[in-house]
């Protein structure tokens, strides 16, 4: 079982992008789940995101979840909320931020110790996409990180799910997803 | 016909509420009447945008309360439609006055209810709450525990619903949020194949029907209330599960996903064992089996019909099964839990019963966690080795503060 909980702000795109991620890897034949609390919560309210993968019938409905790895999509949650709450020894964190991860770190010392990777998710998405949409690209740093699939067959399957967007604002993704990949460290 | 047929992959990522609407397009339903609230909001929403886009020949009536989006539903129904709606929570409780209408008046309207909280205090999230409150109303209701569940449970209870035999109107159940916006696989059937299932509306006493008029909604004192009433309990206790056995095993030979009153698991040999509803029987399924490696022989059983409660079935599943945690997700306020009570009822006058324990949890969404059910199993192990009931009755899991149990 892999488990993944994302941090991010109600609008900033993280349910679509858990439901997105679900549906590419739903796909190669694994089971997938993908849910959220964010309840009555407002545009901009602090809320999470949650990804569970098994090669069997995912049959756990608790929230409760000790994650693999734990995606911050926007800056500021990394000092308003605890993302390592839950978190294993293992635990991978990639978080969106304009700082090293060495300035992170130093900044929020409970990532002290956990393998924490940064990419700056906001910025490449005001670059390409143009709005603050941080979850696709934080999808292309995923699949550098874990190696989980060949980038090429990610965006593929990423362009039939956000099909239903106009083609310039799906091509635009495609570049966000390929910059957060190469850029994350 | 005037509609597009849509192309579906075999497994679809999508969540409760979205693999109802599937199942409203393709069973073709004439009409929705809906007043839309959280979370089965995107059940209508789907159903409407399905409309706009050409996949639908039916049509969609935008009302001013739940009240009036049932009492529309009852009117098409009436008229001779093949008629659905979805609702939660205020609007479920809104809709009851209307809900004893439907049923009442032998109308086969399927209502998708996203199981939620009922103020006060205003909550969104998911217990069964509205769910238990439509327990006396004469309708069917089906309990879906996952997002592939709430899709085959729709085309089940058309099937159900509509049946000349039958003619009562059916609800089908899914947790708000835990199912209702959890994306899992759902494996889809083709449009001509799941219409194919439900077949072509077959009205009975249809007002539009000008041949043959009709009354509906008539008004019966002394002289015959009780009668109508007694043959619809009637109709209730002895044709309806027969006809939903009958669906399930159709659907089965469709799909090969077999559906049962009772759903049992690992209950062969159980000696201990959870009895609940919704998306906790699949979380309960995990952990039995992971108590099973433990030594503790764990099942589960999750009830799939709720009303017509299925009596013979229960009676069967816990005549060999030493304990019982029996779960409520609502809040009882002064007396047992519903699940509780029916089961108690239904073992009385058993020869053979287990030792049952009362259990109320998850109210307003809070979370039901693998450990909450590890601990629960310990308990009911407790009481099969002390050959008692160590607890008292009514227990209350995951609430903050002192522990609370009484009875």
């Amino acid at each position: 079982m892999l488990e993944i909980r994302w941090h991010s702000r109600a609008g900033q795109g993280a349910v679509t992008g858990a439901k997105g991620l679900a549906d590419v890897i739903s796909t190669t034949g694994k089971e997938v789940q993908a849910f959220a609390f964010y309840g009555s919560a407002k545009r901009g309210a602090a809320m999470t995101a949650y990804n569970r993968v098994d090669d069997k019938v995912i049959m756990n409905h608790e929230k409760y979840m000790e994650p693999d790895y734990v995606f911050v999509i926007d800056p500021a949650l990394v000092y308003t909320t605890d993302v390592t709450i839950n978190g294993k020894e293992n635990t991978k964190y990639i978080i969106t931020t304009h700082m090293t991860t060495e300035e992170l770190v130093a900044s929020q010392p409970r990532l002290e110790g956990k393998e924490v990777h940064t990419v700056d998710c906001i910025k490449i998405a005001q670059e390409t996409i143009g709005r603050a949409i941080p979850n696709t690209p934080m999808l292309g740093a995923f699949m550098k990180i874990s190696g989980m699939y060949d980038i090429e067959f990610f965006k593929e399957n990423m362009q039939r799910i956000l099909a239903k967007l106009p083609q310039k604002i799906v091509d635009a993704n495609m570049i966000a997803i390929q910059r957060a990949y190469d850029e994350v460290i | 016909m005037a509609f597009d047929k849509m192309e579906l992959r075999d497994i679809e990522v999508w969540d409760g509420n979205f693999a109802a609407a599937q199942a409203l397009r393709q069973c073709q339903i004439d009409v929705v009447s809906a007043y839309p609230i959280t979370p089965s909001t995107p059940i209508v929403e789907g159903y409407a945008k399905f409309l706009a886009d050409g996949y639908i020949e039916g049509e969609f009536v935008m009302v001013e309360s739940e009240h009036a989006a049932m009492s529309g539903c009852i009117g098409a129904a009436a008229a001779g439609g093949r008629v659905a709606t979805a609702t939660s929570s205020q609007g479920f409780a809104l809709m009851v006055e209307t809900l004893y209408q439907a049923s009442g008046m032998r109308l086969p309207i399927v209502l998708n209810v996203v199981n939620r909280a009922l103020a006060a205090p205003l909550n969104v999230n998911g217990d069964h709450s509205d769910m238990y409150l439509g327990r006396d109303s004469g309708w069917i209701q089906f309990d879906a525990y996952s997002p592939q569940e709430a899709y085959d449970l729709n085309f089940i209870a058309f099937r159900v619903a509509e049946d000349h035999d039958v003619r009562l109107p059916a609800m089908v159940h899914q947790d708000g949020f835990m199912t209702s916006h959890t994306a899992q696989g759902v494996k889809t059937l083709d449009d001509d194949t799941a219409y194919g299932f439900v077949g072509d509306f077959k009205p009975m006493n249809d007002m539009l029907d000008f041949e043959h008029p009709v009354t509906h909604g008539v008004q019966t004192e002394e002289d015959w209330h009780f009668e109508h009433k007694a043959r619809q309990h009637n109709d209730l206790m002895t044709k309806v599960l027969p006809k939903i056995q009958a669906a399930f095993d159709s659907f089965e030979e469709l799909t090969g996903r077999k559906y049962n009153m009772v759903e049992k698991y690992d209950m062969d040999d159980a000696v201990v064992a959870v009895v609940c509803m919704g998306t906790s029987v699949e979380t309960a399924r995990e952990v039995a089996t992971e108590m099973r490696a433990k030594g503790i022989k764990a099942g589960v059983i999750g009830l799939r019909v709720v009303r017509p409660f299925p009596f013979f079935e229960i009676q069967e599943v816990l005549k060999d099964v030493k304990a019982i945690a029996i779960l409520d997700r609502s809040s009882p306020n002064g007396a047992a839990g519903m699940l509780f009570n029916e089961l108690a009822g239904a073992m009385v006058n058993e020869e053979k019963r287990p030792l049952m324990s009362g259990y109320v949890y998850g109210l307003g969404g809070r979370d039901l966690t693998k450990k909450h059910l590890v601990d629960l199993y310990t308990e009911l192990q407790a009481n099969v080795d002390a050959g008692k009931v160590t607890t008292p009755l009514q227990q209350f899991i995951g609430v903050r503060g002192p522990k609370l149990q009484f009875l």
